[in-house]
C-alpha cells in the first residue's frame, strides 16, 4: 500500500518539480553549498537541502531552514552575471565556512547526544535499573548526575573548542573584511558607470 | 483533518500513513486546478506553465507577511489564473506547513524536553522568543533581502533591546544618586550615550556567536542566526551606534565617562566574549562589564569618581552573580554541548558559593551607602526584606540546587535590582542637608 501511494506521490512530485527544470533554472546562477562531508546514513537531509532552487529572478541570496543535525542554516549564494574575482573569493570563503561549520557542529552534536546516552545507560546499569521502567517510561538522571556527564565534555574536548574558535573567529573577520571591500567596490563601480553615462 | 488522526498514531507507522495522504491532497489541489482551468479560461488547454504555480508558491515569498505567493509573472491579461490564485496559495501553503519532520535520528536529538521539564520556565526569559508566525517564517526558506519595515525588529534584537534599557536605568540611576544639581540634559545625554554603546557591544557580541547561538535554545532566533541581515550590516549598525554613543558621552559629556564608556564596550567585546569559552573567570569579568554603567552615570554628573559611585558600582557586581548563576544553573546542558565554560558546568559547588556569597554581599553594600553618606540610614532598613529574600533564595539554591530554586532565583533578581535602586533613590541623602553641614563646618572653624 506505502509502495503505491510513493509511487503518486513521486508522480506528483515530478510533475511539479521537473516542470521548472524544463525553464533550466537548475544551476546558472545559485553554487550549490552541499555539505559533502556527510555520512550515508545522513544523506536524506543534506540532499533534502541542497534540492531547493530559489527562483531565477531573484538576486539574493536565501537562507534555509536549521540543519537537524549542525542546527545552522545552509545559504544558497546567489552568483551575480559579472562576478568579480573579490565577490567570487567571498563567496567560495563563505561556502567554505559554511561546510566547515556544518561538519564540526553536526559532528559534536551527534557525538554529544551519543556520549550523553552512553552515560545514562552506564548509570542507569550500575543503579541496576533499565532503560524504561515498569510503566514503560524512560528512565532518566537527575540534574546533578547528568552535571557529571557536561563537566566532562567540556573538559575533554576544551582543545578542539579552543581551536574551533580561532578558526571561527578568523575565518568571520576575513568575510566581514571582504564583505567590506566588495560593498566598497561596487559603489565605486557604479559610481564609475554613471560618469561614464553622464560623458 | 489528516494532522488530527495521523498525531494519533505513533511515530513511523503514523508517518507511513501521513506522508502518503498529504502527497494525495497536493495531487488533489492540482487536479481541481486543471478542472477550473478547463472549465473557466478561454478553452486552451494545459500548457506548461500553469505546472509551475504550485511549485513557485513553495518556495516564492512576495508577501513580507504571511504568505508565500507566486510572484506576479507578466502574463497575458486574458490568463484566467490571477483571480483563483490566492486560493490555491493559501492552499498550498497550508499543506506546506503540514509536512511532518522526519527524524532519522529519534531518540537523543529530542529527548532534552523529556528530561528537563523545567526548561520551560526559562524560556519564558529567552531574548527572542518570537511569535508563532516569526517561527514559521524560520523553518522555511526565506530570500535575504532586508524590508525596511523588518529592520526596528531586527534592530531590537540585535541590540538586545530590553538588556540596553537595564543598563540604560543602571547608568541613569548612578546620574540620580550623584550628590549634584539636577541636570536634565546631561542626564539625557549620558543615558543616551549608554544606551548607543551597549546597543553596539550587544550587536558585536552577537557578531561574533553566531554558530553557538545557533546551537542553543534561548538564542536561535537572533536575526544574524535567522540570515535575516549580513555579518557586515550588523557590524556597520554597530559601529552606528558606537561611535555616536562613545562621541556623545566624551564629548557632550566629559572625557572620563566617554572613557569609560569605550573601556567597557572593549571589556564587554574582546574579553567577556571570546573569554565565555576559555574560562570560567568570564563570569567576573561580566560582572565588572555590568558594574560599570553606574559608574559612568556618577562620572557624568560629577565629572569624577566617587566613594559612591565606587559603592553602585559594587551593588551591581554583586547582584550579577546571583542573576547569572542562578540562569546558569538550567542551561548547563546548552552550555555544555556548545563549549560554554561556566561555573554551572565545570565548578557547580563554586557557582552556588559564588551565588550565596554576594546575595550578602549586597546587604553589607547596602549598608556602607549609609556610611559613606550617599543614602540616609533609612535606605539599608527598608532595604533589608527585598535584601533578605533574595539571600534565603541564594541559601535555597545553595542547599538544595535544584532548578526550582535556581529558577526562583533567578526571576527574584530581575525584580530586586529595579527596587533597590528605586529604593536608593528615595532615600537618597540630600544636597541641602550636606549643603547645610557644610555651611555649619565652615562657621565654627571661624568662630575658632
Amino acid at each position: 500500500m506505502r509502495r503505491g501511494f510513493g509511487a503518486l506521490g513521486d508522480l506528483g512530485r515530478r510533475l511539479i518539480f521537473r516542470s521548472v527544470s524544463l525553464r533550466g533554472t537548475e544551476s546558472p546562477n545559485y553554487g550549490r553549498a552541499r555539505a559533502s562531508t556527510r555520512g550515508p546514513d545522513q544523506r536524506e537531509p543534506s540532499a533534502e537541502i541542497s534540492d531547493f532552487r530559489p527562483p531565477v529572478d531573484s538576486h539574493f541570496d536565501w537562507v534555509g531552514p536549521p540543519d537537524r543535525f549542525s542546527n545552522l542554516r545552509c545559504v544558497k549564494f546567489y552568483i551575480p552575471k559579472n562576478e568579480s574575482k573579490l565577490e567570487q573569493q567571498l563567496r567560495k570563503l563563505r561556502i567554505d565556512t559554511q561546510n566547515w561549520n556544518q561538519k564540526f557542529w553536526s559532528n559534536q552534536n551527534i557525538i554529544f547526544n551519543k556520549e550523553k546516552e552512553e552515560f545514562i545507560h552506564l548509570r542507569l546499569k550500575a543503579k541496576g535499573l533499565g532503560l524504561r521502567d515498569e510503566e514503560g517510561r524512560k528512565n532518566i538522571l537527575t540534574a546533578e548526575e547528568m552535571a557529571e556527564f557536561y563537566k566532562k565534555f567540556l573538559n575533554t574536548n576544551y582543545k578542539k573548542h579552543v581551536n574551533y574558535n580561532k578558526e571561527w573567529y578568523r575565518r568571520n573577520f576575513t568575510i566581514t573584511w571582504l564583505m567590506g571591500r566588495t560593498v566598497l567596490q561596487n559603489a565605486w563601480r557604479r559610481l564609475r558607470q554613471r560618469k561614464e553615462i553622464k560623458q | 483533518m489528516y494532522r488530527v488522526s495521523c498525531r494519533r498514531l505513533p511515530g513511523r507507522l503514523g508517518l507511513c500513513v501521513f506522508e502518503p495522504l498529504h502527497k494525495i491532497a497536493i495531487i488533489k489541489q492540482i487536479l481541481k486546478v486543471f478542472v477550473h482551468h478547463y472549465r473557466s479560461g478561454n478553452g486552451e488547454w494545459l500548457q506548461i506553465r500553469h505546472f509551475y504555480l504550485p511549485k513557485c508558491q513553495y518556495v516564492t515569498k512576495v508577501d513580507k507577511g504571511l504568505y508565500q505567493r507566486a510572484k506576479p509573472k507578466a502574463e497575458p491579461s486574458s490568463a484566467p489564473f490571477p483571480e483563483k490564485s490566492p486560493l490555491i496559495n493559501d492552499v498550498v501553503v497550508r499543506s506546506v506547513q503540514q509536512v511532518p519532520t522526519i527524524t532519522p535520528y529519534p531518540s537523543s536529538l529530542h529527548e532534552d524536553e523529556e528530561q528537563i521539564p523545567g526548561k520551560a520556565g526559562m524560556e519564558e526569559v529567552a531574548d527572542d522568543k518570537g511569535t508563532s508566525q516569526d517561527n514559521r517564517k524560520g523553518k522555511q526558506w526565506n530570500e535575504v533581502k532586508v524590508q525596511l519595515a523588518d529592520l526596528p525588529g531586527i534592530y531590537a534584537k540585535l541590540s538586545k533591546i530590553k538588556l540596553t534599557a537595564l543598563v540604560a536605568t543602571t547608568a541613569t540611576a548612578g546620574f540620580a544618586m550623584a550628590p549634584v544639581p539636577f541636570d536634565l540634559s546631561c542626564l539625557l545625554l549620558a543615558t543616551l550615550g549608554t544606551g548607543l554603546a551597549s546597543c553596539a557591544a550587544n550587536s558585536i557580541n552577537q557578531f561574533f556567536e553566531v554558530p553557538f547561538d545557533s546551537n542553543m535554545n534561548r538564542t536561535k532566533n537572533r536575526p544574524l542566526v535567522r540570515g535575516q541581515i549580513s555579518p557586515l550590516h550588523a557590524v556597520s549598525f554597530a559601529a552606528a551606534c558606537g561611535v555616536p554613543g562613545i562621541a556623545i558621552l566624551a564629548l557632550g559629556i566629559n572625557p572620563l565617562t566617554g572613557a569609560l564608556g569605550a573601556f567597557n564596550l572593549f571589556l564587554y567585546t574582546c574579553c567577556y566574549t571570546p573569554m565565555k569559552r576559555l574560562s570560567i573567570l568570564n563570569t567576573w569579568v561580566g560582572s565588572v562589564v555590568g558594574a560599570i554603567p553606574p559608574v559612568m552615570g556618577w562620572t557624568a554628573a560629577t565629572g569624577s569618581i566617587g566613594a559612591g559611585a565606587l559603592l553602585l558600582g559594587g551593588i551591581l557586581y554583586s547582584w550579577q552573580f546571583p542573576h547569572f548563576n542562578a540562569l546558569s544553573w538550567n542551561l548547563r546542558e546548552d552550555y555544555s554541548r556548545g563549549g560554554y565554560r561556566m561555573m554551572s558546568v565545570t565548578h557547580p559547588a563554586l557557582c552556588k558559593r559564588v551565588a550565596f556569597r554576594h546575595c550578602f554581599g549586597l546587604i553589607g553594600l547596602s549598608t556602607l551607602c549609609s556610611v559613606f553618606d550617599v543614602t540616609t540610614w533609612t535606605f539599608p532598613l527598608i532595604s533589608l526584606p527585598i535584601n533578605l529574600y533574595i539571600s534565603y533564595l541564594g541559601y535555597r539554591f545553595y542547599r538544595d540546587s535544584s532548578r526550582n530554586s535556581a529558577r526562583k532565583l533567578f526571576f527574584c533578581s530581575l525584580w530586586h535590582l529595579p527596587m533597590l535602586l528605586l529604593l536608593m533613590l528615595t532615600c537618597k541623602k540630600s544636597i541641602a542637608g550636606s549643603e547645610s553641614t557644610i555651611h555649619h563646618q565652615v562657621q565654627t572653624e571661624m568662630q575658632v
